[in-house]
């Protein structure tokens, strides 16, 4: 190691490993553009006023959009209701019960969403026999999106100063009103990030949903129960097996919606936390 | 903790109490997913006994029979036969496959966007990488299908099988669909995930030690060899389990790129495959023609192994990675 040689060897060692991490980072970045790519360049012939104004029986995928917002918001307005509440209670009040409860948080990620989805078929379709329909579809979306918001929003309240809530509680104001007046504003944007995660996932969830909203060649009646509803990913699943050019059409508008919509929530996430942390 | 805090008014009394009710739905959810998949699949766990395990085949039995026969206490339709090795087998060595690239590929990443990387390009970088976890699994099966799956056929695997070929079980033909395919599919779903976990523990590296070795003489290779990497041996560790959690439940990357196999155990790292969670999509609809039901238990106890695989995988990233799965994802979206 002494000799010029290894000093030599020991340059080329380095430069080795920099052109390696450089060549294995580019690589993986080459899926993620040709993925975008493949999406946009294909969906280019199928966009037109009819693919965005149709049903999926004809030539369009309105009832796709329309049901995965749909369920998107249902499961949305649930998951936010418990998470944050359940944020509210792992950051302002500690001890065993917490800790138990972010362990099954945890869990809770863990779980394939496909074995979520089953359970959604076994309880809320079969014995409960709501059968296919918004609702067992939107609380097993709840499921998959629960922990994520309750996780954050516990993140976010945690990063409040002590002094802000220390300067409410000299005011006399009660703990109840110093989380709602206070800490949940300061950590607003800490806390929609999260949701906007949650919304992103479940918005590009398939498993979950195939035995539990099916699926629906028609708008949702937005009944809650009994009814199937359509969405995005199950178009791009099953449409992309059929041999019409159509349906390929079809899928691929789908996928370009479905990234437009998970890039922008990302982003907005994204731009949310850069502030955030201005602040 | 408990002695410093002031005496609880009444309102924030039930204050505590009601958000102690909500946050309680999380351990509710996770028990009743636990519970019902479990006492759904009781008949099949009677019926198949512990052939469930090693058998390869999935066979509802003879449809058009008007008897049944009785196992254990449970109908089922004659010759019924329900075995999970092949969709075991499918799960574990495409899970397997993706990790043996992307853990390689996930350190890569974390080195060159902590410590490689010119400082300007690393945040970009890094927010690159990210994207690719945010997209959904079923446009990773699309582009798997446009791309992939014509790739492998025509290129990568007689590529392979033509220079690797003496090895066991590189030999052999493709259609594209199958075991290597998916897990590639897979490795490029988990690296984001395990990446990101690795290169936020690289950043804690102490910098005195880092500045130490530089000091040395250590080259920048020679200080992440002896400093960085050791350093965070556990948590490289931790977030491989968390991406074999990710790879071992992800059901449609696989289900549209894996090519489909309930009943046999593939032959080489070409052959197609289904994994647990592909089954339950696929063999829900032939179960609902089962009158005995006894193949909707049986997918059950399908789901209650893979819930208790994974939950495995993630017990193990926790004993490693300090706040488990949620706080590496959470973690994610605040870096």
């Amino acid at each position: 190691m002494k000799t010029e040689e290894g000093v030599f060897a020991r340059k080329t060692w380095d430069k080795s490993v920099r052109a390696l991490t450089l060549v294995v980072t580019v690589m993986i970045l080459i899926p993620l553009f040709d993925i975008i790519y493949i999406v946009v360049v294909n969906s280019l012939p199928g966009i037109n006023l009819d693919m965005f104004t149709h049903l999926t029986v004809t030539d369009g995928i309105l009832n796709g959009i329309v049901g995965s917002l749909f369920l998107v918001a249902l499961s949305s307005v649930i998951a936010v209701f418990l998470g944050l509440f359940s944020g509210v209670y792992l950051s302002e009040f500690g001890g065993r019960y917490a800790s138990v409860v972010r362990f099954f948080a945890d869990v809770l990620t863990g779980v394939p969403s496909i074995v979520v989805g089953y359970f959604g078929y076994i309880v809320f379709v079969l014995y409960l026999g709501w059968g296919f329909s918004a609702l067992a579809a939107a609380i097993a979306l709840t499921i998959i999106m629960l922990p994520y918001i309750t996780r954050t929003t516990e993140f976010a309240l945690r990063k409040v100063p002590a002094e802000i809530k220390e300067g409410s509680y000299a005011l006399g104001a009660s703990k109840a009103t110093t989380v709602s007046k206070i800490s949940l504003r300061y950590a607003a944007p800490g806390i929609i990030t999260g949701i906007l995660i949650g919304v992103s996932i479940s918005l590009g969830e398939t498993a979950p949903l195939i035995y539990t909203a099916y699926f629906y060649n028609y708008l949702p009646n937005l009944a809650l129960i009994h009814s199937p509803v359509g969405y995005l990913t199950w178009i791009i699943w099953a449409f992309i097996n059929e041999p019409l050019v159509l349906a390929h059409q079809q899928a691929f508008v789908s996928s370009l919606v479905l990234m437009i919509f998970v890039l922008c929530l990302g982003l907005g996430a994204r731009f949310l936390v850069a502030r955030w942390w201005k602040s | 903790m408990r002695k410093q805090r002031a005496p609880e008014g009444r309102g924030d009394r039930a204050f505590r109490l009601a958000t102690a009710i909500i946050a309680a739905s999380l351990p509710v959810f996770m028990i009743a997913i636990l519970v019902f998949i479990f006492q759904y699949s009781l008949p099949a766990i009677k019926f198949n006994g512990l052939g469930f395990f090693t058998g390869t085949i999935w066979n509802l039995g003879n449809l058009n029979s008007v008897s049944t026969i009785t196992k254990n206490g449970v109908q089922g339709l004659p010759g019924a036969d329900f075995g999970v090795l092949t969709l075991l087998a499918g799960t574990v060595l495409s899970s397997t496959i993706a990790l043996v690239i992307a853990i390689p590929t996930s350190i890569a990443i974390a080195l060159f966007t902590s410590e490689e990387a010119p400082r300007s390009v690393r945040e970009p970088l890094v927010a690159l990488v990210d994207l690719l976890a945010g997209i959904p699994s079923v446009i990773y099966g699309l582009w798997g299908i446009i791309v992939l799956v014509p790739l492998m056929q025509a290129t990568v695997a007689p590529g392979l099988a033509s220079i690797f070929g003496f090895i066991p079980f590189f030999g052999g033909r493709t259609s594209g669909y199958g075991l290597l395919t998916s897990g590639i599919v897979l490795a490029l779903m988990v690296t984001p995930i395990i990446s990101s976990t690795v290169r936020e523990s690289f950043a804690k590296t102490p910098t005195d030690l880092k500045e130490g070795a530089l000091a040395l003489g250590c080259t920048k290779w020679e200080m992440e060899r002896r400093i960085v990497l050791p350093f965070s041996m556990t948590t490289i560790a931790g977030a491989s389990m968390l991406g074999l959690g990710r790879a071992l439940g992800e059901t449609m990357a696989v289900l549209m790129v894996g090519g489909g196999a309930q009943n046999g155990l593939p032959t080489n790292i070409y052959s197609p495959i289904s994994t647990m969670a592909t089954a339950i999509v696929t063999l829900l609809d032939s179960a609902f023609t089962d009158p005995t039901n006894l193949a909707l238990y049986s997918l059950a106890e399908v789901a209650l192994v893979l819930f208790l695989v994974t939950l495995a995988a993630n017990m193990a990233a926790r004993i490693f990675v300090s706040g488990g799965i949620t706080k590496a994802f959470v973690s994610r979206g605040e870096a």
